[in-house]
């Protein structure tokens, strides 16, 4: 059940109507989600790079400073782009234009949303600012995507305001291994929530971390309730098909384009494997003489402090 | 009165909120046989599918992949023949004969209706918003529908000769009044999304005008 106070137990009158638009707040930044679905959101760090994505048929670009790849490559601190660029970018192309912060600095946040952004990320990918707190997504107008690496993660995101979750995976590795790990846990542990009494889930919530509204709308809906593309490591049109067949509801992809030999044709077999994901046919047909993929990084071989899955509470 | 016809409606799955059309059809069980996910021409040229929808979702991904999958002839075929469809948002847009605001070199479009469409024109994504609307010809018309406008487009011009208008937006007193839906012939175009609320009232006005359509066209 959700909860509701009983009638005039405080002497507030206008719950109802802040209620109302608190839902229709939710219905648009939700809505430009789903509108996204079955599509490829791609890193670009220039207007170049993004008309080159809206070219491939990307459906929205993420405007960052570097890809993934170079944040791990050069170290140091990354934050937020440089306004310039996104605003370059977003004069460039007429898909939607999401850009990265860091995790808690909701100041970035604000400047972000200033620019017009159609989207936010609350990225783990960036140097986190706050080693305890997640920005207040809520009371943002612009809609925010963030990270999670399991359901407990991701219920707490959503309960923050996200209106839309990715899988983590491993950001600028070129290896799908981590966003497999984080897809398949996400939906396993959904698939046991489906069959939990409700008195076992009141216990899970508290296991996991999790808000117990969430997590009982979670196991009704048998998915999350917000849209959840995959990310982190996707660099072939066959790891974008296979992230879709595990239940992911479009991909991201980072340095897997421009850290390849030909972006603007990995670019388009990308997006056609995810349209037909389930079509062999297809997926061998733009497979063909991609070029040099990304180099990739082994996964076991990441030392722990590089790993930035694991930065988010 | 003879036992109306379940339709087989078919949803182009290329990009965007098609699933969405299809659970939502799925409730009208009296109406609707099966709702269908359409990717390749084989699946749209299907002779036993009644209508079609063009769901929300990015016109320029929807035009290129389709270009790429070999659909977009078999799909202005499908709106030549007069068959129905139904697009919304993104859909409208490719339904459209002239759009403005496209992407750099232009957006290829299905088109079929005699309108021009401006993409984005209420702005970003922090200009989104969901607004009452008064469509007369939905069943029980005097409760307003929520229009769910996301990145929205708008109608900037029709052909008053052949397309009429089925509802316009208002976003407050002394704002301007934009058309956000209209129909012509065998095409509906919604530049809101139905899709994304559980009022099923324009579903179900879509399936009266595939009845429609098929009782006056000659078999």
């Amino acid at each position: 059940m959700t909860f509701s106070t009983p009638s005039n137990l405080v002497p507030e009158t206008n719950g109802a109507a802040v209620a109302a638009a608190a839902k229709n707040d939710f219905i648009v930044k939700a809505g430009l989600a789903q509108n996204l679905k079955g599509g490829v959101i791609m890193d670009v760090v220039n207007a170049e790079q993004a008309r080159i994505a809206e070219e491939a048929g990307a459906c929205a670009v993420m405007a960052l400073e570097r890809v993934p790849a170079d944040i791990r490559k050069d170290g140091g601190v990354a934050r937020m782009s440089d306004p310039k660029m996104i605003k370059e970018i977003i004069e460039a192309v007429t898909i939607p234009v999401m850009a990265k912060v860091r995790i808690g600095h909701f100041v970035e946040a604000q400047i972000i949303q200033h620019l017009n952004v159609d989207y936010i990320d609350e990225s783990e990918v960036l140097t986190p600012a706050d080693e305890q707190h997640h920005i207040d997504k809520s009371k943002f107008k612009v809609p925010f995507v963030c990270g999670a690496k399991n359901l407990g993660e991701a219920l707490r995101r959503i309960n923050e305001g996200a209106a839309m979750i990715r899988t983590k995976g491993e950001a600028g590795t070129g290896n799908v291994v981590e966003a497999v790990r984080h897809a398949r846990q996400l939906m396993g542990e959904i698939r046991k929530v489906q069959a939990m009494a409700e008195e076992e889930l009141y216990v899970y919530a508290k296991e996991i971390q999790a808000p117990y509204n969430l997590l009982k709308e979670t196991a009704r809906l048998g998915r999350l309730p917000v849209v959840n593309f995959a990310a982190g490591g996707v660099a072939t049109p066959a790891d974008a098909a296979m992230m879709m067949h595990l239940g992911m509801d479009g991909v991201f992809v980072g340095s897997g384009i421009f850290k390849s030999g030909d972006p603007a044709k990995r670019a388009r077999a990308i997006v056609q494997a995810v349209t037909h994901y389930n079509d062999p046919a297809v997926l061998a047909s733009v497979s063909e003489d991609l070029g040099e993929a990304m180099v990739g990084i082994n996964c076991d071989l990441l030392p722990e402090e590089q790993k930035f899955a694991k930065r988010g509470w | 009165m003879a036992e109306k016809k379940k339709l087989r409606i078919g949803v182009l799955a290329l990009q965007g909120a098609f699933s969405e059309h299809i659970h939502l059809l799925n409730k009208l069980k009296a109406d609707v046989a099966e709702a269908i996910q359409i990717r390749t021409k084989e699946q749209l040229q299907d002779p036993s599918l009644d209508a079609l929808i063009l769901p929300g979702g990015e016109s320029t991904t929807m035009a290129l992949v389709a270009e790429r999958s070999g659909i977009m002839e078999p799909l202005r075929e499908w709106v030549k023949a007069g068959k129905p469809v139904w697009g919304t948002c993104a859909g409208m847009i490719l339904l459209s004969n002239t759009a403005h605001r496209t992407k750099k070199g232009g957006q290829t479009l299905i088109g079929g209706l005699d309108v021009t469409v401006k993409r984005n024109a209420f702005g970003a994504q922090v200009d989104s918003f969901v607004a009452d609307l008064s469509v007369p010809v939905l069943p029980d018309n005097e409760r307003p529908f929520s229009g769910v406008f996301i990145r929205a487009p708008i109608i900037e011009s029709i052909d008053p000769e052949k397309v009429s208008v089925v509802a316009r937006v208002n976003k407050g007193i002394g704002e301007e009044e934009y058309v956000v839906a209209v129909r012509q012939g065998n095409i509906l175009a919604t530049a809101f999304h139905p899709e994304l609320t559980d009022d099923d009232r324009f579903h179900r006005y879509y399936i009266d005008l595939v009845r429609t359509i098929a009782s006056t066209t000659p078999a």
